[in-house]
């Protein structure tokens, strides 16, 4: 299909010019796509590499996508994962998934997208389950990634899905049904539409000089007397 | 990264900018002091005396096999900002842009973002994986891919959470914390689309998948689109091999594009026809809005400058002329204009564009400016190739309110306070 990818190239970006004028990308200056060591390329014609086998492809395949492509053969409950929850992951993320010190919470958090402290954890944010199957496998515990055998991440994603009200203890996760668990915030998100905003490059008297107030500034430095007095509530952080 | 930040107590945040402020402080009051000591000596090495290093023999060649800075710059570091994370394993440092000259970031300066630390790799042992939705599935080594033909371009870096914390309120009282998750290199490899030709795409090919050999295998869907387009998958910074805290030693560089999807330690590109959503496209790097509904897949650093002098770290010393300073980049094209405000927005004057003025690069711009003693609130606003101009705090808020965390490239400002502090604020 790429066989000949300049031209490819040029209407991909044709493409994007006719969607959206205002978004035109350049690949840059420096960057010669017809170069002069770049003939007509077809598959194998730098004949570099060596074929990589199934096997070795398996090994490293670790990838799960929404609709459960990816995951291996498995099944176990929440029941299942709580004590290898407890035992693996409560010491950072708390036995509730309330996040201990700073490290992140992975539960909780319903209906505060809209709030000024919005609260972003698997239930409230996360669109899909079998990104949490996924990131379980591929990097967690933190000190040890990839250790978990399969069925055991079936169980603690179960587990994590029950600290957040998805699923019952007794539900039992397996390789079919992970696709068809609805996550509360699934319909949350929207592709990229920038840009959003637009400024205009005024040069001269662009604004109303008495109308410029410090809104904020770090509390240390608001201590020799201000052009300007801070008008700054305090942010809450 | 940056949530985790805004939720650090109050107490906490002060006594870290405490220790941030004294730490400047200290630099500067240092240099000061050992001026003042040294006084006499110091004279001794002016006109019309001649030096000691002027009457005396250095170190030969190969004191320093590899190089390092004189001694005296031992204050131009990465720094971090520690309440901002659990650790640093998973963690973030930043350059220092105030002391750097030109568009160049230097190796050793160029910010730090990991999900699971460093990797030791062996590039013996180190493997790149092709596969997916491709005729010949292939393993490259190294030496594989420094067979094929190699492109080298200067592109700018920069981490999304650039100034995420700077949404709800100025925080930060240093150039190196507000804008410092920033850098510019010259990067060496081979195309992706190289790569992907070799390998043969089928034709419902649509993403790339890209992952990391270290502990997070960090992984990030990438549109076809960019992977024919300018996607390089590169082995060399600056003229030398990756730094490991940059992906040695193989890495993907999607110019323009949020750093997080240039992934490090590159040990694998699978080819799909779906998008994966993993946790680095969905729980993070996807933007809030206040009405709860999130932008993803927003890869495009937009537009965005800052004066890099004055600065809260480099004030001005003395009334009189100076060459103001600062940097602006976009990641969808070269930098068309500058501006630069003294009255915090009012009036605008043209600032001169540098050097070289590169698609998707740093541009250094700069204005002669006369310092009179006095307070002004500094800005910089930048337009870019495709006529887009650098939103206020306003404009950006309007559109997307307090939560976004990512993309934050709004006007900043410095404030320059009656005898020459700088301090970062924000105005109405
Ligand atoms: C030593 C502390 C530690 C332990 C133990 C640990 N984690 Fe984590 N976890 C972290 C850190 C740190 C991060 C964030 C990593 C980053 O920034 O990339 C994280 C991130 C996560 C996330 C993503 C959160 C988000 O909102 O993006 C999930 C889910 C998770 N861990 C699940 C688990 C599970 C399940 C276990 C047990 C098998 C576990 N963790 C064990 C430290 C830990």
């Amino acid at each position: 299909m790429f066989r000949l990818a300049k031209a490819l190239v040029v209407l991909a970006s044709a493409t994007l010019v006719a969607c959206s004028v205002s978004v035109n990308y350049d690949s840059g200056d420096q960057l010669d796509l017809s170069g002069p060591d770049q003939p007509e390329q077809v598959a194998g014609y730098y004949g570099v590499g060596k074929a990589a086998s199934p096997e070795e492809i398996a090994g490293w395949d670790i990838d799960i996508r929404p609709d459960g492509l990816g995951l291996p053969d498995g099944s176990a409950s929440a029941e299942d994962g709580e004590m290898l929850y407890e035992d693996q992951c409560a010491v950072c993320h708390g036995s509730f998934g309330e996040g201990v010190d700073r490290y992140p919470v992975l539960a909780g958090g319903e209906g505060t997208l809209t709030e000024s402290r919005p609260e972003k954890t698997v239930g409230s944010y996360w669109p899909y389950a079998s990104t949490l199957w996924d990131y379980i496998h591929r990097a967690m515990p933190f000190a040890a990634p990839q250790s978990l055998s399969d069925q055991d991440v079936y169980a603690i994603t179960a587990y994590v899905l029950y600290l957040n009200d998805l699923v019952d203890y007794k539900f039992v996760l397996t390789r079919d049904n992970l696709a068809s668990i609805e996550m509360p915030n699934r319909d949350g998100f929207f592709v990229d539409d920038r840009p959003d905003t637009s400024n205009e490059a005024c040069m001269n008297n662009c604004k109303d000089a008495a109308s410029i107030r410090i809104t904020s500034e770090p509390e240390l430095v608001v201590d020799v007397s201000p052009v300007v007095k801070s008008t700054a509530t305090a942010p809450g952080y | 990264m940056a949530a985790e930040g805004q939720k650090l107590p109050i107490a906490e945040r002060r006594n870290f900018l405490k220790n941030g402020l004294m730490l400047a402080g200290g630099m500067l009051a240092g240099a000061a002091a050992n001026a003042q000591a040294s006084d006499k000596n110091l004279s001794l090495n002016l006109p019309p005396n001649l030096p000691k290093w002027s009457r005396s023999l250095g170190p030969g060649v190969l004191t320093n096999p590899y190089g390092k800075p004189s001694r005296f710059e031992s204050h131009i570091v990465r720094r971090n900002v520690p309440w901002l994370t659990a650790d640093r394993i998973a963690s973030i440092s930043f350059t220092p842009l105030a002391e750097l000259s030109g568009i160049i970031t230097p190796n050793s300066l160029v910010f730090e973002r990991h999900h699971a630390g460093i990797p030791d790799i062996d590039p013996e042992q180190h493997r790149l994986m092709l596969h997916g939705l491709v005729d010949r599935p292939i393993i490259f080594t190294l030496d594989d891919l420094r067979r094929m033909p190699s492109t080298s371009v200067i592109r700018f870096l920069e981490c999304p959470a650039n100034g995420g914390m700077e949404w709800r309120a100025a925080q930060m009282d240093a150039l190196q914390f507000t804008h410092g998750m920033l850098s510019c290199c010259e990067w060496t490899g081979v195309l992706l689309s190289t790569l992907l030709q070799e390998v043969g795409v089928q034709e419902s090919a649509a993403w790339v998948l890209a992952e990391g050999a270290d502990g997070a295998h960090l992984s990030r869907s990438i549109p076809m689109h960019k992977a024919m387009d300018d996607a390089l998958i590169v082995y060399a910074q600056n003229g030398e091999p990756l730094r490991p805290e940059q992906g040695y030693p193989l890495r993907l560089i999607n110019p323009g594009w949020e750093g997080n999807t240039c992934v490090k330690w590159l040990r694998r590109l699978e080819v799909g026809d779906a998008a994966w959503y993993h946790r680095e496209e969905t729980a993070k790097y996807t933007d809030l809005l206040a009405d709860g509904r999130a932008r993803k897949f927003s890869f495009v650093q937009e537009c965005n400058s800052v004066v890099t002098f004055p600065c809260p770290e480099k004030p001005p010393t003395e009334k009189g002329r100076y060459e103001l300073q600062g940097l602006a980049w976009s990641g969808r094209g070269k930098i068309k204009q500058v501006d630069v405000s003294f009255d915090g927005g009012v009036n605008w004057r043209r600032a001169h564009l540098k050097g070289l003025v590169l698609a998707k690069a740093l541009t250094r711009f700069s204005l002669d400016w006369d310092w009179d003693g006095g307070p002004a609130l500094i800005q910089s606003r930048a337009v870019d190739q495709t006529g887009y101009v650098q939103p206020t705090y306003t404009q950006l808020r309007e559109a997307r309110g307090l939560s976004s965390i990512y993309h934050k490239n709004a006007i900043h400002t410095w404030r320059l306070h009656e005898g020459g502090k700088v301090t970062n604020v924000q105005i109405s």
